[in-house]
C-alpha cells in the first residue's frame, strides 16, 4: 500500500512470528509512521485527518443514538425529545452528532478547496480525486437521511422535496418505490434510518480505498511537483502526526464551542416542530452544507429544450457529477496555484462563489435583493435571490467547464522550483540554511 | 483465457458463458425479492380509497381529507369562481385543460393538494390568483380549478380518480 519499500524490521521473535502470517504492524508501520511525506506540506493538509476524526465522532455518537431513537413516524419525533430530556448525556450526544455533521462538511470543503487549488486531481491522483467525490455523495446521501430522521416540519418536508426531485428524473413508480407507499410516511421513516445507519460505513470503506491511492501515489503538495529524492520527505511520524494532533484539537476547540454554546446555530426552528402531511412550513431550507446545490436548483425557473423542473434536476446533479471530470477538463500541466497567477484568481472567486450560493440557497425563493418597482400584483420587483443564483450558477459550471479547459492554453504559469527541498530553502531565505537532507531522514538515527 | 490460442469457440468457452449467464439469473431472480419488498406494502395498498361525505361543506368552503397518505381538497366552489376559470382561455395555461374535463360536477373540484414542482402543499392565498393557491416553496400559482398559471411546476394539480355515490357522498379511488 504504501509506497517504497518497507522500513519495518520485527523487533522480536513473537512480532517476527507474526510479520510472516499477517503483517499488519508491518503495514501499520509503513502507512501510519514511516510513510514518507513531502516535507512542505501546509496546514490545509491536515484535513484528510480530520475528516477521519468526524467520520469516527457520528459513527460513534450515531451508535449510541440508534439504542434510544424508534424510526416510527409516530413515535420518532418524540423519541428524539426524550434523547434530549431524559437519556442521559442524551442532549450531549445528540448535539455532537447534529453539529458532527456541519463540522464534518466543513472540513469536507476546505479538504475538495484544497485539491481545486493546489491541483491534486491531476496525474496520476484521477483515481483518488474520483473516490473522494464518491465519498463527498454518499456524505451529502447520509446527511440528508439523517436530517429527515427527527420527523420534525424540516424532515418530513425536506424528504418530500428531495423525493421528488429524483421522482422527476426517474418517475412516479420510481417514487413509490422509495417511499414504500403513495407519499413520505412510515415506510420511508424506517427505510432511511436503516440507509443512515448503513452509508457511514461505505464511507469508512471507500476512506480506505481513498487512503491506499493516496499511499500508493504519495501526496501531492503545494508547489505541486513530485518529491525527487529523501531530500523532500519526513516521515509522516513524527512530523505530520504531530501536526495532526495539534490541529485535531483547535477543532475539537471549536466544535465544542458551538456544541455547548449554540448548539442549533446551524439548525432550523422548523427542526423542532412535529412532522406534518397535511401543513408545508413557509419557507422549506435544506442544511446548509447543501444549500449552494439548493440554489442551483431553484435557479432554473425557465424551460429550455427541457421542461424547468427536470433541467434544475440536472443542473443540480451535474454540480456534484461534474467533479468526477475535473481531472480531464484541467488542461494545465502545472498543477498549484501557487504558480498559476489567473487561475488562483478564478480559484477565489470560485470560493466566493460557492459562498454566495450556499447563502442563497438557504433564503426563500424571490426575495428581491434590489428593489426597481413594483409589479402589477403589488409585490416588488429587481434583483432577486433567483438571479443572483443565476449568476452563481453560471459562474459555478464557467469555472469547470470555460476556466479550466481554457486557462491551462492561455495562462503563462510563474518558473517552477528545481525541487522542493530548493522552494523550501528559498522561502527560509535569510535565516540559516539547513544542511541538505539533515532532518530529512532521522528515523535512520534511532 | 485458456482458448486465446484458438480462434473458433471451444467447450470451455461455451462452459464459461453457460456458467456465467446462469450465475446472472440466479442474482437477478435473487435480487427481486430484496427490490420488491421497497414497493407498498398491501397493508399500505389497502388504504386505498376515502369516503367524503359533503352535506356539511358550505358554499365557498374546503376541506382537506387524506386518500393515500395525501391531502386531498374538495372543495364548493361558487358561481363566480367557477365563471372565472371557465373563461380562462388555453393560451394563458401552462398545461391546458377546460375546467369541465377536471370536474365531475362544476360546483365540487376534487384535487391532490401537492404541488406538482417538488411536492409541497399550496395554499389558498389571493396574493397570486383570485381564489386559486399560491405555493410558498417556490412560487407557483394556481387557479380554482388547481391548474398551474405561473411559477415552476410543469402541471395542473392532479385529479384523483372519485365518484359520486351518491348526491351528497362521493368516494375516491
Amino acid at each position: 500500500m504504501a509506497s517504497g519499500p518497507s522500513t519495518y524490521t520485527p523487533s522480536n521473535g513473537f512480532m517476527r512470528w507474526l510479520d510472516a502470517r499477517l503483517p499488519i504492524v508491518r503495514f501499520a508501520n509503513d502507512n501510519l509512521l514511516s510513510f514518507p511525506t513531502p516535507k512542505n506540506l501546509n496546514y490545509a493538509y491536515t484535513f484528510g485527518a480530520i475528516l477521519f476524526y468526524c467520520l469516527v465522532i457520528q459513527i460513534v455518537t450515531g451508535i449510541v443514538l440508534a439504542m434510544h431513537f424508534i424510526p416510527n413516524s409516530a413515535l420518532a419525533f418524540g423519541s428524539v425529545e426524550y434523547i434530549m430530556r431524559d437519556v442521559n448525556y442524551g442532549w450531549l450526544i445528540r448535539y455532537i452528532h447534529m453539529n458532527g455533521a456541519s463540522f464534518f462538511f466543513i472540513a469536507v470543503y476546505v479538504h475538495i478547496f484544497r485539491g481545486i487549488y493546489y491541483g491534486s486531481y491531476k496525474a496520476p491522483r484521477e483515481i483518488l480525486w474520483i473516490l473522494g467525490v464518491i465519498i463527498f455523495l454518499l456524505m451529502c446521501a447520509t446527511g440528508f437521511l439523517g436530517y429527515t430522521l427527527p420527523w420534525s416540519q424540516m424532515s418530513l418536508w425536506g424528504a418530500n422535496v428531495i423525493t421528488n426531485l429524483l421522482g422527476a428524473l426517474l418517475g412516479q413508480d420510481f417514487t413509490q418505490w422509495l417511499w414504500g407507499g403513495y407519499s413520505v410516511d412510515n415506510p420511508t421513516l424506517q427505510r432511511f434510518f436503516s440507509l443512515h445507519y448503513l452509508l457511514p460505513f461505505v464511507i469508512l470503506g471507500v476512506s480506505v480505498l481513498h487512503v491506499w491511492a493516496l499511499h500508493h501515489v504519495g501526496n501531492n503538495n503545494p508547489t505541486g511537483i513530485e518529491p525527487k529524492g529523501p531530500q523532500d520527505t519526513v516521515p509522516l511520524m513524527p512530523y505530520y502526526t504531530t501536526k495532526y494532533y495539534f490541529v485535531i484539537a483547535l477543532f475539537t476547540i471549536a466544535f465544542a464551542a458551538v456544541v455547548f454554546y449554540a448548539p442549533n446555530l446551524f439548525g432550523h426552528v422548523d427542526h423542532y416542530v412535529e412532522g406534518n402531511p397535511l401543513k408545508t412550513p413557509a419557507h422549506i431550507a435544506p442544511e446548509w452544507y447543501l444549500a449552494a446545490f439548493y440554489a442551483m436548483l431553484r435557479a432554473i425557473d425557465f424551460n429550455f429544450i427541457l421542461d424547468s423542473k427536470v433541467l434544475g434536476v440536472l443542473v443540480m446533479v451535474g454540480a456534484i457529477g461534474i467533479l468526477f471530470l475535473v481531472p480531464w477538463l484541467d488542461t494545465s500541466k502545472v498543477r498549484s496555484a501557487r504558480y498559476r497567477p489567473v487561475f488562483w484568481w478564478c480559484f477565489w472567486i470560485f470560493v466566493a462563489d460557492y459562498a454566495v450560493l450556499s447563502w442563497a440557497g438557504l433564503q426563500p425563493a424571490g426575495v428581491v435583493l434590489f428593489q426597481t418597482g413594483v409589479g402589477e400584483d403589488g409585490n416588488p420587483v429587481g434583483f432577486s435571490i433567483t438571479h443572483l443564483s443565476q449568476i452563481g450558477t453560471i459562474y459555478y459550471f464557467g469555472f469547470f467547464l470555460l476556466i479550466m479547459p481554457l486557462l491551462g492554453l492561455f495562462e503563462t504559469p510563474r518558473p517552477l522550483p528545481d525541487s522542493i527541498a530548493t522552494a523550501v530553502l528559498a522561502k527560509k531565505k535569510g535565516g540559516a540554511a539547513a544542511p541538505a537532507g539533515a532532518a530529512s531522514a532521522p528515523e535512520t538515527r534511532v | 483465457m485458456s482458448a486465446a490460442t484458438h480462434d473458433e469457440a471451444t467447450r470451455r468457452d461455451f462452459l464459461y458463458v453457460f456458467s456465467g449467464a446462469a450465475a446472472g439469473v440466479g442474482v437477478a431472480v435473487t435480487a427481486w425479492p430484496f427490490i420488491d419488498q421497497m414497493n407498498p406494502s398491501a397493508a399500505t395498498q389497502a388504504l386505498a380509497t376515502t369516503e367524503v361525505p359533503l352535506a356539511p361543506i358550505a358554499e365557498g368552503q374546503q376541506i382537506t381529507v387524506m386518500w393515500q397518505g395525501k391531502p386531498t381538497w374538495v372543495r364548493r366552489r361558487t358561481a363566480a369562481e367557477i365563471e372565472q376559470v371557465r373563461a380562462m382561455s388555453n393560451s394563458e395555461l401552462k398545461d391546458p385543460q377546460p375546467d369541465q374535463e377536471r370536474v365531475k360536477k362544476p360546483e365540487w373540484l376534487v384535487v391532490i393538494g401537492i404541488c406538482t414542482h417538488l411536492g409541497c402543499i399550496p395554499n389558498r392565498d389571493n396574493a397570486g390568483q383570485p381564489g386559486g393557491y399560491l405555493c410558498a416553496c417556490h412560487g407557483s400559482v394556481y387557479d380554482a380549478s388547481g391548474r398551474i398559471l405561473r411559477g415552476p411546476a410543469p402541471l395542473n394539480l392532479a385529479v384523483p380518480p372519485y365518484e359520486f355515490v351518491s348526491d351528497t357522498l362521493i368516494r375516491i379511488g
